[in-house]
């Protein structure tokens, strides 16, 4: 919570272009007063991943639930050139344009997103699903797992997921395939940043932080779920059985509702005086 | 959760044993901390504040959020073209942007659904309390504050309640700094303060004299070369006038780009310098006096549109006023000139007038506070004023990590009273320091800050508050 930057001259002299951004979202009938989730998918994924589920489930809940494509992603407009920065940009840029100070869910690459949006937005809560937080290991790991589909990756070319990677055994096959085909794939940039990239800047205002992921991820291996949640000050919450897009899974009706019980569990820093 | 209103407000609790000095009960609110004012920096403060757990009670005399930046207040003193001078990216705090598809340099109009939607968003509105004037603010033991209160416009009874903390956001820029001058009170023509002006509409068709060229001057000059038939423009010194853009991009970004590189304040000036030098041209050549001082020694102006209209003829720079004579205004230079409405662009003063001047160390009554970091108060550690501070950029971002100083302070009293000690002793050996290069003297630069240097000191105190490095 503290050693925030403050200064950022860089920053403040190179602001971050717009770009069209694509939102999709679904609202509880009553509003009840709960804050909002804002999906942020992982890298090659779009707002679509969340439409799939999550986000209609969420809204039955009473929580209204946004998602949102980074640029280059989904139906928001290109950005070959998209950087890590441009990413997170995006996310602030839509949390801070809710009606509520929102809650911030991101999966895979889209975890490390968050983690950097974190430092410029006081999420009321982030909730990080299987984090692919970067570095040398995860690519290590991911190479062991789909050489072919890794490898390119580093030298510019797609990050390529394979479906047995992204999906557990008991997904139907043909969901499995019309997913896989939906995936597009992140700027160059970015993928290189997610390998090499400096650890994100602590998170701002303090938010309560969860992460949960599937100990049978054959993207993110076991030690890195702990390493990402030991970062944030917890355990993590695991899914056995589940492949690394929990939100498209089978199952997945079981990690969202862990999500929106912890949520309704932990006294969300604000409301209890 | 109920709006706050009138009968709502804290009520003394039948509890409180305290009374105030003519015998009304105090109602003590506790740990609470009390933020005087609704405006960008106490916005922030209740922000940060509740972000660090504290209960926050916020009045505002006004009936909405925004201060200057809301126009309906009688106290604003935006017109209606006004546009940011900083852009975008100096301007917003640093944890809630303002939208990326604005433009460079936004109307007021959007500064004030900004505030609004900040205000909304991390739901603020719930402790604060509209129309509702500070009219006494005075330490008690423990540092603690009693804080009378009363309808605006001075109706209904006063109300005292006890706080923890005072954090004064009263802002600066609405009490105007009006010059004397011999025979004013026998000019005939009209005469306003900027303050007043709101709508290019009073400048048609009259003999305008715009007096001062800060930000304001130079805007309501350009308004009047569009408008008035005719335009003064008078001012005491020769300035920069820099323009919004420079190289096509936003100039305060250029700026910091150089900062970024940590170019010493000497190679920007020079680099500025030659920069307007081969854009704008010589000022001289346009009738403008020259700059008695280098660039960054007056508070800048960011105006593209002055010099063009001088070089149209439709402003002409005159010197400073003389005296005024009854039909007539004579200036410094022996010449004169007969303008039918005056608009003084002097600019304003701080005001506190719910607190004696002496806790904020003026001791000579001149208005002029003595803190350090231009917020911290010696030897009164439970008070801090937010937003008194007159940057070379945006005041948000400054704004914001004063507040959350404050409020890490206000904690550490608690958890770590040594290091809380050890801030105090720092206030007041650091009462007084400046964090910008050499100013020319004027009541205008009182707060002058560079941003980097301010921000560079208030992260500096941030840490030591943690106990970092
Ligand atoms: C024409 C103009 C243009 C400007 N442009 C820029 C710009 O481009 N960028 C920039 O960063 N700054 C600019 N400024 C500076 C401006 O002052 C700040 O942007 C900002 O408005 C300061 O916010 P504040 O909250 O400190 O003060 P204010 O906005 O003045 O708010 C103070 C609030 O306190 C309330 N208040 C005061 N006294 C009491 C009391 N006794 N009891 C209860 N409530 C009280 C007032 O009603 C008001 O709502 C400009 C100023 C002017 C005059
Ligand atoms: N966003 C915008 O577009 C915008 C617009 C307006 C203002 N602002 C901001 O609002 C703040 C206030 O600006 P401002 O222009 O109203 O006031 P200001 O910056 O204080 O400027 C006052 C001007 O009047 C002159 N002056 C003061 N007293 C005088 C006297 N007795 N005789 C002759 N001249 C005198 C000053 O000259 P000296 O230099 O000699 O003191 C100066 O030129 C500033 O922070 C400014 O940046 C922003």
């Amino acid at each position: 919570m503290n050693g925030e930057r403050v200064i950022r001259s860089g920053e403040w002299a190179r602001p971050v272009r717009p770009v069209r951004r694509e939102v999709l979202s679904a609202r509880p009938e009553l509003d009840e007063g709960q804050p909002p989730l804002l999906f942020v998918p992982g890298f090659g994924h779009g707002a679509w991943a969340y439409a799939e589920h999550w986000l209609g489930h969420t809204a039955a809940r009473g929580f209204p639930a946004y998602a949102v494509s980074l640029r280059g992603h989904g139906g928001s407009g290109p950005a070959p050139e998209a950087t890590l920065r441009a990413y997170a940009h995006d996310v602030v840029q839509v949390a801070a344009s809710l009606p509520r100070q929102a809650v911030l869910v991101g999966h895979g690459a889209g975890a490390l997103v968050v983690a950097h949006a974190l430092a410029r937005y006081p999420a009321r809560a982030a909730v990080l699903v299987a984090p692919v937080l970067g570095g040398w290991a995860t690519f290590g790991a991911a190479l062991r797992r789909n050489p072919l589909g890794t490898l390119p990756a580093v030298f510019g070319g797609g990050l390529r997921l394979s479906r047995r990677q992204l999906f557990g055994r008991e997904t139907p096959d043909a969901d499995a395939r019309r997913h896989t085909n939906r995936l597009g794939r992140a700027a160059r940039r970015a993928q290189w940043e997610l390998l090499t990239g400096t650890d994100p800047e602590p998170p701002v205002g303090g938010p309560p932080v969860l992460v949960l992921g599937s100990p049978d991820d054959r993207v993110l291996p076991a030690t890195a779920l702990t390493r990402a949640a030991r970062r944030y000050g917890s355990a993590p919450l695991l899914f056995p059985g589940m492949g690394h897009d929990l939100m498209l899974d089978a199952r997945w009706q079981e990690p969202i509702d862990a999500i929106l019980d912890w949520l309704v569990k932990n006294p969300i820093r604000g409301e209890v005086r | 959760m109920p709006t706050p209103t009138e009968q709502s407000r804290p009520d003394p609790e039948p509890a409180t044993l305290a009374r105030t000095r003519d015998g009304r009960p105090v109602s003590d609110r506790g740990d609470t901390v009390c933020v005087i004012g609704a405006g960008a920096s106490g916005l922030t403060a209740v922000k940060n504040l509740v972000e660090h757990g504290f209960g926050v009670d916020c009045y505002e005399r006004e009936t909405g959020v925004g201060g200057a930046w809301n126009w309906r207040h009688d106290r604003s003193p935006v017109y209606a073209s006004t546009h940011l001078v900083s852009s975008r990216p100096f301007t917003e705090f640093p944890d809630f942007p303002m939208p990326d598809d604005w433009p460079d340099y936004p109307h007021h109009s959007q500064l004030l659904s900004y505030f609004e939607r900040y205000a909304d968003h991390f739901d603020l509105r719930r402790h604060i309390w509209f129309g509702t004037e500070v009219i006494r603010v005075e330490p008690v033991a423990e540092d603690r504050w009693d804080v009378t209160t009363r309808s605006t416009g001075g109706y209904g009874p006063e109300r005292t309640s006890r706080y923890a903390a005072v954090l004064i956001a009263n802002g600066h820029n609405w009490s105007p700094k009006l010059p004397r001058y011999e025979g004013l009170e026998q000019f005939r023509g009209e005469v306003m303060h900027a303050s007043s002006y709101k709508d290019p509409a009073q400048l048609r068709g009259r003999r305008v004299l715009v007096v001062g060229a800060g930000n304001t001057g130079c805007d309501i000059a350009v308004e009047a070369a569009q408008q008035a038939s005719h335009c003064w423009h008078s001012t005491r010194r020769g300035y920069w006038y820099a323009p919004k853009y420079v190289f096509g991009r936003p100039a305060d970004q250029i700026n910091d780009t150089l900062l970024a590189l940590r170019v010493p304040l000497r190679l920007r000036q020079w680099l500025y310098h030659r920069t307007l030098r081969l854009t704008v041209g010589d000022l001289t050549r346009f009738g403008l006096p020259r700059p008695d001082h280098r660039v960054y020694e007056t508070h800048p102006i960011a105006n593209s549109q002055l010099v063009y209209y001088v070089g149209h003829g439709a402003i002409s720079p005159v010197p400073d006023v003389a005296r005024f004579d009854s039909p007539t205004v004579e200036l410094t230079d022996g010449r004169r000139i007969d303008p039918d409405l005056v608009v003084f662009a002097t600019g304003y003063l701080p005001r506190f007038e719910f607190l004696d001047p002496k806790v904020l160390g003026d001791d000579e009554g001149v208005g002029r506070p003595r803190l350090w970091l231009h917020a911290f108060v010696p030897d009164h550690p439970t008070l801090a004023v937010a937003g008194l501070l007159q940057p070379d950029s945006g005041l948000f971002p400054l704004a914001h990590w004063q507040s959350v100083l404050f409020a890490r302070l206000l904690r550490l009293r608690t958890t770590r009273p040594e290091r809380a000690a050890a801030f105090a002793a720092r206030a007041r050996s650091g009462a007084g320091e400046r964090y910008a290069g050499p100013v020319k003297d004027s009541t205008r630069h009182w707060f002058e800050v560079g941003h980097v240097d301010y921000l560079r000191a208030l992260e500096r105190a941030l840490r030591d508050l943690e106990g970092g490095k």
